[in-house]
């Protein structure tokens, strides 16, 4: 029976790629509908079970480290396409299952946000779960990150086998106490913990460090467009070239380690898995317009928009551009934009600073109040992006901060313009 | 040179919805014309600085306001004194509500509040979340709502505007906020005061006045916080 949902599943796909469409709801959805018991059939027959990875911040880059790393020893599937939603870990089944009806996988890895991490667990309670972060993130879909931490703390009293936590958080690490599932830690060293502020800590709240032992624990980091990066995977330390920028992907990289751990994977292997990830998509991706360099970096709340900012630091930019749009997945709420500090990080650095985006308006008033001038305000994405790219030197490099939805379209962009420049 | 001093109160719990944004827009929109602002953070068992002229609070976490509430109403003397004598006030969501007679939580706890504005908040099930303007005696101001504690005036406080797109004090009356004197509470995150340079302004010209400082405010160039309201107003809730 399962292979009637595999053809349904991938006619529809092939539907959508015909008429041009992306899209990793409607297969899950039709299949869903049709076979509402395939995924959980499928799932339970995977040897090794299923990871779900969840919280606030990094969970797609994360979701592909984990995946690399298993990838060294075991055959993976993932929702690795950014859907990451229950219908979207269909899909991803989908996808990886052929025609005859197998699904040619030994552990499945999903990114899945907070919600929908507990919706799945009606379809198939996670063998092994990850909890990266409680951040400060689309309160407006959620309420309050109380509720966030909550709603991850019924994953983790769902999940059967093991539960990896970052040690630092203290809302992840309190909702995993007293659960069926072993709990281990992953963390950043006592001397890298200003680097990794909490919400409270960044209003001046004293750093805590944590006391509980982390089977990997992140010992050093250098940011540039790669991170060089240290990390102690069980008793062995591992020098890595990491492919993602920024900090908050170095500790989500031990993270990634310490749940390998628990899959039996040895320190080398796990090293080996992450030197081999390659950036997810708008995290850290560049452009070349013309000999320009156009850096892409996702931003979507207040931690990570703070832990981005620095890589201008080592990027060195020409200009500057801030893309903020407020549709539903980028959230409509701006105040978030001034729960971060842009003047330290911006003044002097930043180059020539555009703002663009829906809301282009709101994050000049933000810069204005920061002392920072903004040279142009521009709605209109691409056109933001191609102007500043035009107005600085062959290999100048252009930073672009951008929310979600403007960064879909600023990818598709950018891809025409790197394409035509090329020509 | 002479300035004003901003007491913000419990700027570690009372953040989360970038209330802290207002400080910086009054500590900038007094520097920008010359005058000096003092900012002194007020953590839960400190004594409120002397001779304060603004008071600023913000929003903050359901949880963390039992802590936080018993602070506050240990408070209430002498935020009652400062209103008496003219303070100028602004408190958020949160701090709002604790500026009133007291908060019913949704599972019967009452917490006690100050009793400055006479207003009184119960818990709820449904969370009234969006974009919210208000069109009040200072202008229309600009934010987003985000709250489930449902607020009703009592016959001693005013609302500080009418909902214009939004939900408001309690989803029912039209009303937002409230004030009384110097005193105002709003449920507008924003923060509110960065979409709203008027209402910025009113509220520094007030304390201003209070200390026999400058009449009138020279004007500054809003054209982008202007601009930035327009297209506020025109998005989905």
């Amino acid at each position: 029976m399962d292979i009637l949902a595999i053809w349904l599943g991938k006619l529809t796909l092939l539907a959508l790629r015909a008429t041009g469409r992306r899209g990793t709801a409607l297969p899950g959805l039709v299949v869903e509908k049709v076979f509402p018991r395939f995924l959980s059939r499928r799932l339970a027959a995977l040897p090794l079970g299923v990871v779900v990875v969840s919280g606030t911040n990094g969970k797609t880059t994360t979701t592909k480290m984990v995946a690399a790393v298993l990838a060294q020893r075991h055959r993976v599937l993932t929702n690795d396409t950014g859907g990451n939603f229950v219908r979207g870990t269909i899909t991803a089944v989908l996808m990886q299952s052929s025609w005859l009806g197998r699904t040619p996988a030994d552990v499945a890895v999903f990114e899945l946000d907070e919600a929908h991490a507990v919706r799945f667990c009606d379809v198939h309670q996670p063998e092994r779960l990850l909890l990266l972060n409680v951040l400060r993130d689309q309160l407006d879909r959620f309420g309050e990150i109380d509720t966030t931490a909550q709603l991850l703390g019924k994953v983790a009293a769902r999940t059967a086998k093991h539960v990896v936590v970052n040690r630092d958080d203290p809302r992840l690490v309190a909702v995993a106490t007293g659960l069926a599932a072993e709990v281990s830690y992953f963390g950043v060293a006592p001397a890298l913990r200003e680097l990794f502020p909490t919400d409270e800590e960044m209003y001046g709240g004293d750093v805590e460090i944590s006391d509980l032992k982390a089977s990997a624990e992140l010992l050093s980091l250098e940011l540039g467009v790669s991170t060089e990066l240290r990390l102690r995977i069980g008793d062995t330390e591992e020098a890595i070239t990491l492919h993602a920028e920024g900090a908050h992907n170095a500790q989500n990289a031990a993270g990634a380690a310490a749940l390998a751990l628990t899959l039996g994977l040895d320190p080398d292997t796990i090293a080996a898995g992450l030197r081999a990830v390659q950036p997810a998509f708008g995290r850290g991706q560049s452009f070349d317009l013309d000999g320009r360099r156009v850096v892409l970096q996702l931003v979507k709340n207040p931690a990570g928009f703070r832990q981005s900012l620095r890589t201008v630091t080592g990027l060195r930019p020409a200009a500057t551009v801030i893309a903020i749009n407020d549709d539903y997945p980028d959230g409509r709420d701006m105040s978030w934009l001034w729960d971060v500090e842009f003047a330290p990080v911006l003044q002097g650095q930043s180059g020539r600073l555009v703002t663009s985006g829906t809301r282009a308006a709101d994050m000049a008033v933000r810069l204005h109040y920061d002392g920072l001038a903004v040279e142009r305000i521009d709605t209109d994405l691409g056109r933001a992006v191609r102007q500043a790219a035009e107005a600085v030197a062959p290999g100048d490099t252009v930073v672009v901060f951008s929310t979600y939805t403007a960064m879909w379209e600023l990818h598709q962009v950018l891809i025409k313009l790197a394409a035509g420049a090329a020509k | 040179m002479t300035g004003l001093t901003l007491a913000h109160l419990y700027p570690r719990e009372m953040n989360i919805y970038g209330d802290t944004g207002n400080v910086l827009v009054l500590r900038k929109r007094l520097q920008w014309r010359g005058f000096e602002a003092e900012v002194v953070g007020v953590h839960v068992g400190d004594p409120l600085p002397a001779g304060t002229d603004i008071l600023l609070g913000g929003g903050g976490q359901d949880a963390a306001q039992g802590e936080i509430g018993r602070d506050f109403v240990g408070r209430g003397p002498e935020l009652r004194a400062m209103a008496d004598d003219g303070v100028v006030m602004l408190t958020i969501c949160g701090s709002y509500q604790l500026l009133g007679h007291h908060f019913l939580t949704k599972d019967g706890r009452r917490i006690e509040g100050v009793g400055v504005l006479d207003v009184t908040t119960t818990g709820s099930d449904q969370r009234l979340i969006g974009n919210h303007h208000i069109e009040t005696a200072w202008g229309r101001l600009v934010g987003f709502e985000n709250h489930s504690g449902l607020t009703e005036l009592g016959p001693g406080a005013q609302p500080l505007g009418r909902t214009v797109a939004g939900r408001g004090n309690n989803g029912r009356d039209l009303t937002e906020g409230a004030v009384r004197g110097n005193v105002f509470g709003t449920y507008l995150h924003g923060p509110v005061l960065a979409k709203s340079p008027r209402f910025a302004d009113e509220l520094l010209s007030r304390a201003l006045a209070r200390r026999g400082l400058a009449a009138e405010l020279e004007p500054l160039d809003d054209s982008l916080a202007l601009a930035a309201a327009e297209v506020a107003i025109r998005r989905p809730r």
